[in-house]
């Protein structure tokens, strides 16, 4: 074991010295990495395990990119022409697709317990006006920690409320809002109301249900809302109704967030009655109940809760851990989301899709919940999700399987092709400290 | 448990005279409006079914009351002069029912809502105890007043006795005892303090101290003691008339109220400790662990608040039932008749089943509890606890007239209370009962008609059968008594009624009517016989007999719980890939465990006998620990800022599912602490995951004792604008600690002054005050007891870590420590050890600068470094939370596993038992499917101590068990309904 490791170490000195932006920003003071600069020359990367991402893996293959644009994926023995390529020989290492983290307050906040940096959700129950990307804060701390995973796009989403407003799909490196923006407004997004609350029982000290009593009232303020939206004339102005058009000439999609059985149902049975073209279910921890709802709407599920304990204590105790496969093997299309932590904890999302794979899901197929799936679910296929000719080139390096932390290793990552900087405050502090202590045992 | 100070036979003496004996029973000094109206009355119920003491029936026998009282019971016989006879013709009479644990005529408090508001850290300003939930001064016979409407509600179950309590507060104050006629409250109340109540829930006060159970039972105990100290103050150095009361009232029957089995437990426990053994008043659910309740040596006061049937036609609402809830449901009515199995001694009260009470009873009474059993525990049981044996609880001589008359054995199915008299006074519950019910002839213009008469649900009904197979009939309009009676009916269907009036004659009853044309008729109505029954009180009796539990009860009372405990193993695992945690490190070979522990370990080991396990393939590793940990417990913060009193071990919630969850991630041991909102927590509680055993046997003997410190935001309420509780800021935070520390050398001087008094000097001082606090923080600067402190930004690790220094002490466990990479090298020195996350960060401000390199550093300078979950999930994958220590920081696999195993071991002081495998420790192992730092890794086997608590493959078995048990019992429901 030991032995293992060790070589696993020279590989990585050795992959280091390849990636001069990491070497540079070593020495750099604690600021957030400086946003990469456009790709100059075409980059092939060779010798790696290519995981496109779609299920397919390409044991020893050849990746090339140019303008940020992927220009071949093969095999090496293809022989694909690299003249004029900088080659990047992995030796045996990984390449993923970045992984796309849909349903994040990521950039809208920086810590959860400080009200200054919330700018997540809006005041009111019905935000249909309001967009994530303008408040998107390219330099959030947060952010790098993230790419160190492999986590190289974010569906940055308003919360609360009914109605939360437009989110964004953000690419995580960038120099402000509208530089990072990959897609703006690409989804409309619902917070179905519950229909059972909890609170504090003062006599026995402990948490307890009760119903909504504003559950049919909320119901009723959602329904005139859409009636209203869709029937908007544009006179006079409402911005709400004028932001919710979006939803109804295609533009966005509707996320609906929904997690108990009967919100399921009703949220689906809502959205149906309006001309939505796309509807996505987020959340979904009660999802495998009403799939046969979902499989006839053709409603794709943002999955959340992997990292959960089960709801009730007969349930399986590994249930949280296996919904990903379950509702896979239902039939339906699953994305998995980081919205059920907060959001220092979404770097996490690559062992979200490990854990799949530990409980039903080969590894190929865990994969695909992050990369394609999610890709396909947020509306953006055509650019990332896959290593496919023509697409973003948005990939990762990683020295052993990214679903898993104890091989997880990003060595590099791109995004459209940009060469990102990984060393971000918390390895700058690293560093720093690692000397401290380093020197004082000399 | 333990001594028994106030045992009810001996009170039963002391409060005897207590009950007022008067010859007469009007308040003496009362005037009247009107003229005197005094009566001596004197009954003989004759023909009387009589139940007597011995649970025996005197049939035929005869009932002698005069002014109030019980004259004689005797078996027929000629009747003396004097009585005014009433003739019961065989039916029943039982001694009245005394409810021990009601509200009658108590007011309530109002509860304000103080959510959101400032902490209230004062009691209010009254010269009462220091806490308002201290409120044993309130004595109910000071606020009783008669409620006709709730009196007639427990006259109508047949109580003609009842104890009053408010129930608000820690301390309640004392109870009276109350009869249930139509006197005065003067009158009523037989004695005004009859027992002294207490529970651990504050009620309605406001203050902000307890806010957890374990509060609770803190402030119990500090009474206790602070009682004790100012019972022999003299003079008294402050006024406090909570304390005098609750001093003034200990001599009563201790009545303490308990929403669970486990509170029980430890309820009863706290009450060994001052020798005072408790009567619990439970919730019904101590079928749960009857046997352990039995150990209490505690009589119980047990409810009959039987669960409503859970709603079960809807499957997604089923779902969200809990297995508990729907055994319980189905369980509930076994309680007592478990209890009785037991030979445990408890009263049956009407709280939480009301109107309920006596059908509930019968359930209960077809649920195996015996009915002589049953009617004691309304009856005579009461009255011992209370002492009042002597005059209530039977029908004897000299004893209150309070009894009841059925219409037939008390349980029988269609038994009616008809009467209920109360001090020799007739309050009549059913009205028009007669025993009218049968098959009549109605003779009418020549035309005979058979009529089936009913008593049902208080009222005659009667109906016209139309054909001899009962296929058709009419329903009859009956009014039946007062020697009168009255009839309508259509004899064609929707057709024009015929009226009819009478009265009763010898074998029925005949008069005259109108036809539905006007004229008039004359009729008779003759009995033909009885109503066929369609299952008889006999029938009724029988099935209670063979009345047999219906479901399994489980260790612990909750989904995988089992039905009997896993037995420990003697085994030998072979082949597996052994992370020792030791000088051999990792290599593949042989373990064997002996009575729980590891005997060998080594190649090709032989055991000839025990049970071998395939290892080949998999990673046999160490329980994993984890240091910091909050499952298993009813609650986690009490409000003081100095919290050091309280102590986890008593919440520990032995039935919580996250220790099977646990141990479904290879947990076998955690630190369970009190949470991070004061400077200075609770005691905590380390436990091992022994799934189904209750609490006190989850804590490991003889580990070392610790407690929870805090830090930081959490401890300034920074996230509670309205808070103005000292500490606001890091500079109070260390004063908390300097302050706490002081006070307890100042105690200890006291204590140490105190005891180098001689004997005689003694005489002329009293002890000094005994206080929780101080004595728990001693115990830190004395070394009996070790820190654990939450803490995130260096500055405040350092200032603990000096005034540690500064008292001569050290901070054992740096908890959280997510800046402990600043200051590692300064913990090291101290000899701190740091459990920390893997990578989590940043959700407070303090949390910040937080990096997931934070453990490898701290390892590197030396620090003994372990990651905690801090959370009932993540804990059941620390496993991959260590692997994090390689991905960040590039510590070797050995190392990082170490970290959720043997460093947490060490940090616990418990190296020597657990944490490595090496013979001679305890066999806390995990089999696991991969390499456990991996997200692969599955966990196949869990033992403790050579028992296997958790097994994938009797996992799986039991998915299957609990969906079998959901499916029979929401189908029982569905035949219920």
């Amino acid at each position: 074991m030991e032995a293992h490791i060790k070589i696993w170490f020279a590989g990585l000195v050795r992959l280091l010295s390849g990636f001069i932006a990491m070497v540079l920003s070593a020495s750099a003071i604690a600021l957030v990495p400086q946003p990469a600069a456009d790709q100059s020359e075409p980059i092939a990367i060779v010798g790696a395990i290519i995981h496109i991402g779609n299920g397919e893996v390409i044991a020893d293959g050849v990746i090339t990119f140019s303008e940020g644009i992927i220009t071949a994926v093969a095999a090496a023995d293809d022989a694909i022409d690299l003249s004029n390529h900088r080659v990047i020989d992995l030796q045996g290492t990984h390449v993923y697709p970045g992984f796309v983290l849909p349903n994040t307050s990521l950039g809208l906040t920086e810590v959860g317990a400080s009200r200054a940096t919330a700018d997540f959700e809006e005041e009111g129950d019905i935000n249909a006006s309001v967009r994530s990307a303008i408040a998107y804060n390219t330099d959030s701390e947060i952010i790098s920690t993230h790419r160190f995973n492999g986590i190289l796009t974010a569906q940055v989403t308003p919360q609360g409320g009914l109605v939360s407003g437009s989110s964004s799909l953000m690419k995580l490196d960038g120099w402000n809002w509208e530089d990072a923006a990959l897609r703006t407004d690409d989804g409309m997004h619902l917070y179905w109301p519950r229909l059972k609350t909890r609170r504090r029982n003062a006599d026995t000290f402990r948490f307890e249900t009760v119903d909504n009593e504003e559950y049919s009232g909320s119901v009723q303020l959602l329904h005139s809302l859409f009636q209203s939206a869709q029937t908007y004339t544009g006179e006079p102005l409402n911005l709400n109704l004028q932001a919710m058009r979006s939803l109804f000439n295609g533009s966005a999609k509707l996320f609906i967030h929904a997690d108990e059985a009967k919100e399921i149902i009703s949220a689906v049975r809502f959205a149906r009655r309006y001309p939505i073209a796309d509807v996505v279910l987020v959340g979904g921890r009660e999802a495998l109940m009403v799939k046969d709802l979902l499989l006839a709407e053709d409603i794709p599920v943002i999955y959340e809760a992997v990292h959960d304990l089960p709801e009730m204590a007969w349930h399986d105790t590994d249930g949280p851990f296996r919904m990903p496969y379950l509702l896979s093997e239902a039939g339906l299309k699953v994305g998995l989301g980081g919205g059920a932590t907060g959001i220092q904890s979404q770097r996490n999302l690559p062992f979200l899709a490990g854990t799949a794979a530990a409980y039903g899901l080969d590894p190929e197929s865990a994969l695909t919940l992050i990369t394609k799936n999610n890709a396909e679910i947020l509306g953006i296929d055509d650019r990332i999700g896959t290593l496919e000719v023509g697409k973003d080139a948005t990939l990762f390096i990683s020295v052993g399987d990214a679903l898993d932390m104890r091989s997880s290793q990003v060595l590099g990552a791109y995004i459209q092709g940009r060469d990102i900087d990984l060393f971000g405050t918390q390895q700058q502090l690293y560093e720093r400290f690692r000397d401290k202590y380093s020197n004082q045992v000399e | 448990m333990g001594k028994i100070r106030t045992g009810f036979t001996a009170t039963g003496l002391v409060f005897l005279a207590a009950i007022s004996t008067p010859s007469v029973l009007a308040q003496d000094n009362l005037t009247a409006n009107g003229i005197a109206d005094d009566r001596r009355n004197a009954f003989a119920f004759t023909n009387a079914n009589i139940y007597q003491a011995d649970g025996e029936i005197l049939s035929g026998g005869t009932l002698l009351i005069r002014d109030g009282r019980v004259v004689e019971v005797r078996a027929g016989g000629e009747l003396s002069n004097g009585y005014f006879e009433i003739d019961l013709g065989g039916r029943f009479i039982y001694p009245g029912f005394i409810d021990i644990y009601t509200g009658y005529g108590i007011p309530e408090l109002e509860r304000e809502d103080a959510n959101g508001a400032a902490e209230n850290l004062f009691s209010s300003d009254l010269a009462l105890n220091v806490n308002d939930a201290i409120r044993a001064s309130f004595r109910a016979s000071t606020a009783f007043s008669p409620a006709t409407e709730t009196r007639d509600k427990f006259r109508q179950q047949g109580f003609s006795t009842v104890l009053s309590l408010r129930a608000d507060g820690i301390a309640r104050g004392t109870s009276a005892l109350i009869t249930l006629g139509d006197e005065r409250a003067s009158e009523s109340i037989i004695s005004p303090d009859a027992a002294a109540h207490y529970s651990l829930s504050k009620g309605t006060s406001t203050q902000s101290m307890p806010s957890s159970l374990m509060g609770s039972f803190a402030l119990l105990r500090q009474t206790y003691l602070d009682a004790a100290w100012f019972a022999v103050q003299s003079p008294r150095p402050f006024t406090d008339e909570s304390l005098e009361a609750w001093n003034r009232y200990q001599g009563l029957p201790q009545i303490m109220e308990v929403s669970n089995w486990q509170q029980a437990l430890t309820a009863d426990k706290v009450g060994d400790e001052f020798e005072v053994q408790y009567i619990l008043k439970g919730a019904g659910d101590s079928y749960k662990r009857a046997d352990l309740i039995k150990a209490t040596n505690a009589t119980l006061i047990v409810p009959v608040n039987f669960p409503e049937a859970p709603e079960v036609d809807d499957a997604i609402a089923a779902d969200n039932i809990s297995l508990v809830d729907l055994k319980h449901w189905e369980l509930a009515p076994f309680n007592p008749g478990i209890l009785a199995e037991h030979d445990i001694d408890f009263a049956i009260t009407s709280a939480g089943s009301g109107d309920d009470f006596l059908k509930n009873l019968r359930l209960a009474v077809n649920s195996g509890l015996p009915a002589q059993t049953a009617l004691d525990a309304i009856t005579r049981t009461p009255a011992a606890m209370l002492g009042v044996s002597e005059q209530l609880g039977q029908l004897a001589p000299g004893y209150l007239a309070n009894f009841v008359i059925s219409s037939a054995e008390l349980f029988a199915e269609d038994s009616l209370l008809l009467e209920n008299w109360i001090r020799g006074k007739q309050h009549v519950l059913v009205a028009d009962f007669d025993d009218s019910d049968g098959r009549y002839q109605l003779l009418m213009a020549g035309e005979s008609y058979d009529l089936e008469l009913r008593f049902e649900e208080g009222k005659h009904k009667a109906k016209i059968l139309l054909t001899d197979d009962e296929s058709e009939s009419r329903t009859v309009a009956l009014e039946l008594g007062n020697d009168l009676i009255s009839l309508s009916f259509a004899l064609e269907e929707n057709g024009d009624r015929t009226r009819l009036n009478g009265w009763p004659v010898t074998g029925g009853w005949q008069g005259n009517g109108r036809s539905p044309a006007g004229e008039l008729l004359s009729w008779q109505l003759l009995r033909t016989g009885e109503i066929e029954a369609e299952s008889s009180a006999e029938e009724a009796a029988e099935s209670t007999a063979d009345a047999a539990v219906p479901g399994a009860i489980l260790y612990p009372f909750v989904a995988y719980g089992r039905e009997s405990m896993p037995q420990r193993q003697d085994m030998l695992i072979r082949g597996a890939m052994v992370w020792t945690n030791e000088e051999a490190g990792t290599l593949v070979t042989d373990v064997l465990v002996r009575a729980g522990k590891i005997a060998e370990v080594g190649n090709d080991l032989s055991a000839d006998g025990v049970l071998e396990i395939d290892g080949s393939g998999k990673h046999l590793t160490p329980g994993i620990i984890d240091e910091h940990s909050h499952i298993a417990l009813f609650n986690i913060n009490e409000t003081m800022a100095n919290s050091a009193m309280v102590r986890m071990k008593d919440v520990l919630d032995s039935e919580s599912i996250n220790i099977y969850r646990n141990l479904a991630g290879g947990v076998t041991t955690a630190q369970l602490l009190h949470g991070s909102a004061n400077p200075i927590g609770g005691q905590s509680a380390i436990i091992k995951m022994r799934w189904g055993r209750p609490s006190s046997e989850l804590l490991i003997e003889g580990a070392d004792e610790f407690i929870k410190f805090a830090l930081g935001e959490n401890v300034k309420r920074s996230r509670s604008p309205a808070s103005i509780r000292y500490p606001q800021t890091r500079m109070g935070v260390e004063q908390v600690y300097v302050n706490a520390f002081s006070q307890a050398r100042e105690y200890e001087k006291k204590w140490n002054d105190y005891r180098r008094l001689s004997r005689s000097q003694r005489r002329n001082v009293t002890a000094p005050r005994r206080n929780l606090v101080d004595e728990t923080m001693l115990e830190i600067l004395n070394g009996e007891r070790y820190v654990t402190s939450h803490s995130y930004v260096q500055s405040e690790i350092n200032m603990l870590i000096n005034v540690a220094d500064s008292f001569d002490f050290n901070i054992n466990t740096f908890t959280h420590i997510l800046e402990g990479y600043k200051v590692a090298d300064k913990m090291a020195l101290h000899g701190a050890g740091g459990s920390t996350f893997a990578d989590w960060w940043g959700y407070k401000w303090e949390a910040f600068q937080a990096i997931p390199y934070n453990a490898a550093l701290m390892q590197q300078a030396g620090v003994v470094v372990a990651i905690n979950s801090d959370d009932a999930e993540m804990s059941r994958r620390l496993n991959q939370e260590a692997a994090k220590s390689v991905k960040y920081g590039g510590l070797s696999e050995i190392d990082a596993f170490k970290q959720v195993t043997i460093n947490p071991a060490i940090l616990l002081h418990l190296d020597n038992r657990i944490g490595s495998i090496r013979p001679g420790k305890d066999a806390d192992l995990v089999l696991w499917s991969d390499h456990p730092l991996s997200i692969y890794a599955g966990v196949e086997t869990t033992w403790i101590e050579g028992t296997p608590y958790y097994d994938r493959d009797e996992d799986l078995a039991m998915r299957e068990q609990i969906a079998n048990e959901r499916a029979r019992i929401i189908a029982a429901i569905g035949r219920e309904d």
